[in-house]
Formats: structure tokens, sequence, C-alpha cells
């Protein structure tokens, strides 16, 4: 291993922080069934609800409107199966509107699960972006029409942290008639958001991007909302997802959620001014690059850049090596060798996708750490355009 | 249980990884005796192979390249430099992405396709040297057609799986890989099979 060891991918996952450690410790011993009615049960219980609380009013819900569910995954694939509805004789009176709209540069868990809508009967639709990630709103606006049940836009994108409009989109849904759900899962702990404000319909939101532990995450239901549970069994969560709660989980996420209150807006603050300073010094000290996503609509802390001439993998290795964990926007890595479908959906040349890296910050991060990075950046952009075919100083 | 492991991939792609060989830097002249380029950008890997042969004792003796590409692509070509440096045109001509994945102790099945660039890269130096030389009777036309785009399967290495024991669909992908990433290629790959199970066996 390297000495160094510097964590610039809080947009994969997070440390847990060490308020939330502790609470997590504390509660080991915890145990009981949240739905028994014996004392250990009401212990548990009353964590579960406390959590709960803390999670709703951090965004602007009552507690009755917020379920836990164990990832962001799981509730945008909860919000993505609504629509189609088979049920004939289900009283939501949703099920007629069979079409979905969502965009083209969504977490895959949505795109694949919306895509799976067509297998079942209902459509599908993508909105496309501007090269700054933007939605097209003109194209968004096209394609929502009186057969759209269900509108889902995430809030702020993962790979270049582009923070989307979604108040206008949501009204535009809500003119059509449709639902409208919104991917939060990069956005909450580092934006204010707020459903009401909003008014959304649905919201996703994780433990684990905001310093909290994986496998927990909570789905906002607005009251009155058409709503089918996806895990059927139980009457946890007001029957909404069935499975014994995730406790520990829970209450760490509750946690995360007061320590952001705490933290949010002086954290991501420092966070914007250390992004600043490794835009600048990579633009100083590095040629031939293209910052990808929105110049100031974007996540304080996520900076994505495009190097020409160079492969983002190998780029990603050389700096693991020199102790600096990134990610790249190319899924090379992952067994495919398509660049990232945000990049491309944001028409930027494939090249340049399959040279991008993103920089995601967070708490941990110094200034000292990043003025390392960018030295080392330097140094190994250089030498991976050095034995490039791709790269001729300038000239490619 | 699994071991923890230390890097992405194996200690001998680290080795070659982190200090690749025969590496084509900048500027640097190098006068080569045939020069051969693959791949394409756009797919996110290309490899530039120079060689310089020995005429009278017809060996490679020096070699040169640059990879765009990810660390399996570096370390294949890294490796490669050096297994061919002495090495006859004839034994050159025939290495296959097998021989190259195997002095890595092995690529993820993923990144075999890594390897397959650098061996043509070094026939495309070593055609262009017979090309340059006058000996254009010793360039093999390859007339294999590739099945598999992603896993860069031809219609030879299909038949060669056949002839190694692939019978049925699963078994050919067991011996190529082909159809393991989109799996486009499967019926003509169906078709293939049967036609050189009916070649040789039928």
């Amino acid at each position: 291993m390297p000495n160094k060891s510097i964590y610039l991918d809080h947009n994969a996952t997070t440390p847990l922080h060490p308020e939330v450690k502790k609470t997590i410790i504390n509660s080991l011993d915890d145990f009981g069934n949240p739905s028994s009615l014996h004392q250990f049960g009401r212990h548990a219980r009353h964590l579960v609800e406390q959590a709960r609380a803390k999670v709703a009013s951090f965004i602007g819900a009552e507690p009755d409107e917020v379920f836990f569910v164990g990832s962001g995954s799981e509730a945008n694939n909860t919000v993505l199966s609504l629509i189609p509805c088979d049920q004939t004789n289900c009283s939501c009176m949703h099920g007629h509107r069979r079409q979905t709209v969502t965009t083209t540069i969504e977490h895959p868990c949505v795109l694949e699960s919306s895509k799976c809508l067509g297998k079942r009967g209902g459509s599908v639709t993508f909105a496309k972006v501007d090269p700054t990630g933007k939605v097209d709103i003109e194209h968004y606006k096209s394609l929502l029409n009186e057969n759209t049940g269900l509108a889902s836009v995430m809030m702020a994108n993962n790979e270049i942290g582009t923070i989307e409009d979604i108040k206008t989109l949501c009204s535009l849904a809500h003119e059509k008639g449709a639902l409208f759900h919104t991917d939060a899962v990069q956005a909450v702990g580092k934006i204010p958001v707020n459903v009401k404000e909003l008014d959304v319909d649905f919201l996703t939101l994780s433990g684990h991007k905001i310093y909290g532990p994986k496998g927990i995450g909570a789905l906002y239901v607005r009251k009155g909302v058409p709503f089918c549970p996806l895990i059927h069994g139980g009457h946890q969560e007001r029957g909404r997802r069935a499975g014994t709660e995730n406790t520990l989980g829970i209450v760490g996420l509750g946690k995360a959620i007061d320590m952001r209150t705490v933290e949010m807006t002086t954290e991501e603050n420092r966070l914007l001014k250390l992004k600043k300073i490794l835009k600048d010094g990579i633009e100083k000290n590095i040629p031939d690059i293209r910052f990808n996503g929105h110049p100031t609509d974007c996540l304080p802390g996520t900076l994505n850049v495009s190097f020409r001439g160079a492969e983002g993998e190998a780029l990603l290795l050389y700096l693991d090596l020199e102790g600096i964990a990134v990610s790249t926007g190319s899924a090379c890595a992952s067994g495919s060798l398509d660049p990232s479908h945000v990049l491309l959906a944001t028409g930027i040349p494939v090249e340049e996708a399959h040279g991008a890296i993103r920089f995601s910050l967070g708490r941990d991060n110094t200034e000292e750490d990043i003025q390392y990075v960018i030295t080392k950046m330097t140094e190994v952009a250089k030498r991976v355009r050095n034995m490039s075919t791709a790269y001729r100083g300038g000239k490619s | 249980m699994t071991e923890f492991q230390e890097w992405a991939y194996t200690p001998k792609v680290k080795e070659h990884f982190m200090n690749p060989k025969n590496v084509l830097i900048g500027d640097e002249k190098f006068d080569a005796d045939g020069r051969g380029i693959v791949g394409n950008i756009k797919c996110g890997d290309q490899m530039l192979m120079m060689i310089k042969v020995d005429r009278a004792k017809n060996i490679i003796t020096d070699c040169r390249w640059k990879t765009y590409g990810c660390a399996s692509a570096i370390a294949s070509t890294s490796i490669l430099s050096e297994m061919v440096k002495g090495m006859s045109l004839e034994q050159a001509y025939k290495l296959s992405p097998k021989d190259i994945t195997k002095e890595l102790d092995g690529l993820p099945e993923h990144k075999i396709h890594c390897s397959v660039l650098g061996d043509k890269a070094l026939r495309a130096a070593i055609n262009d040297y017979y090309a340059k030389t006058g000996q254009k009777d010793k360039i093999e036309k390859e007339a294999a057609k590739v099945v598999c785009q992603c896993m860069n399967v031809s219609d030879t290495e299909i038949e060669h799986a056949v002839l190694e024991g692939a019978r049925t669909y699963l078994e050919l992908q067991e011996h190529t890989k082909l159809g393991t990433v989109c799996g486009q290629c499967e019926p003509e790959a169906r078709k293939l099979l049967e036609k050189y199970i009916q070649k040789h066996f039928g």
C-alpha cells in the first residue's frame, strides 16, 4: 500500500461519520423487533420512529410519508414498478397511464428498471440532456402526455454532479396529470432539499452517500399518492415494505442525517472551495482537458474531467498506486468497453468520455490532500499520455 | 475464503503497468523496419508496434510501442515487447493472445480483448516489414472473419473449438468466451458451430 491514502470517491460511497459509528456501536444490543409489543420491541420501535422523524424533518416531509428500504436502488425500483399497474380493480385509478418518462442520464437502477417496464406492457421514453447535463426541457415536455403515469428525474447526477431543475420538471409532469419521482441519492445531505417546496410525489435517498451505513435508504411517498409495495408479506412500514426493519441501519441513517443538519452548509462550502483549488490546479498544470457537467449548478464536491489522449482506467490505477482513489467515467473496469452513458448523453466525443475521471470530495479531504492530488494528477496524466498513441502534445 | 486482492490484476500485470518496458517515449528516434497500428480510440484502445529486424538472421532485435488503453492493454503490450526480442519472425507471427495472457499470469475474462490487440499490432508490424522488404508472399491474409465483436472471436477460432471438443453452444462459449458480452452473435455462432461439427464429425 502507498503511504498516502486520499479518498476522492465520495459519490460511490462514504466512510461512516465518527458520530454515526458511535451511535451504531451503542445500539448493537438493541436487538428487539420493532413489531413486538414487549419492552424490547417497544424500545426498537422508538429508535426507528426517532430516526424516521429526523429523516422526514430533514426533507420537509411528515414522518408517515417516509419509509425505510434496503437501498436507493430498492426505492427507485419500487417507484418505477408502480407504472404500469396490471390490476384491473385497483382503487388508485392510475393504471391506465402506462407510460413512464425519464432521462438518458439516470442511474442504471432507474434505466434498467424502466426498460423492464417495456416487457410488462408499459412504455418508457428518455428525455435528452444538454451538453452540461441539464434536462432538455422542451424535449422532456414533448414526451409528457395524457398516457404518462410517472416522470422520474434524478436531482443530482452521480457522475458529473449536474443539479436538475426538479421544481420545473415536476410541475410540467403534474400539468399532464402524471406523478413525479426524483432520485435524490446524490443530493440529499449535500444541497438543501424540501419535498413540499419541490412538490414531488416520490423521493429516494440513501444512507451510505452521506456518511451513514450501507444497506439503508428511504423513500418519501407523498400522502394520498397511489402506492403498491415492491416487497409483499408483512405489515412493516405501514404495509409499504415487508421485512423486519434494519434497526441498526435506520439508527445510523438517523444519526447521519443529524450530522448533516449540523454540518452540511459549512462543509459543502468548504468542499466548493477545495473543488475550486483542484479545478484551478488541473487547469493550470495540465493541457488538453475538458471539465464535464454544469459550471455552477453542480454538486459542491463533484468534479469530472476528461484528459484527452489518456484512457480513464489507466489514469485511475496510476493514481491508485499513488494512494489516490477516484473513479472513471468509463465503465471499462466493470466489463464493458462502453464509456459512461452519462457523458455520451451530454454529447461529448467518445474519445473524451474514455478519458474521464471523477473526483468526488468529502469531509475528510484537506487542502493539503488536494495539492498532493494536483501534483500527482499532473504526473500521471503526463505519464499516460507519453505512452499513448492518441496524444501528441496538444496536436491530437 | 477469498483472499484480499492486493491489486486489481495479477502481480505480473502490476509490474508491467508500473514499469512498462520498451515504450516509445515522446520524440524518441527509433528507426523501425516494420510498423503496425491497430485498434481505435473510439473503442477505447489502440496500439502501435515498431520492430527492428536482423535481416540475415530473420529475428526481431528490438521493438518500441505506444498504447492508448487501460492497465491490461499497457501490461499486455509491455510483456509482448519483452517476449518478441530475439524471436524469429515466424515464431513472432504465430504468437497468440493466449501466449500473452499466460505470460501475465492471466487476465480477467473481460480484459482478454486487451491482449488481442497486442498480437494483432505485432503481426501488422511484421507484415509491414515483409511488404517493405519485398517478401509480400509471406504475408498471411487474415482470412478469418470476426463473429463475436465483443470478445473478438473469429470463425477459425470456432472451428478450433469444435476440433477441441465443443459440441454445444455452451461448450463453445466455455472454449472461446464468444457471446458472453452482448450476445448478438449467438445465431451466427450457432450456425457455424453446426457447420463445423458437420464438416469434421458429421
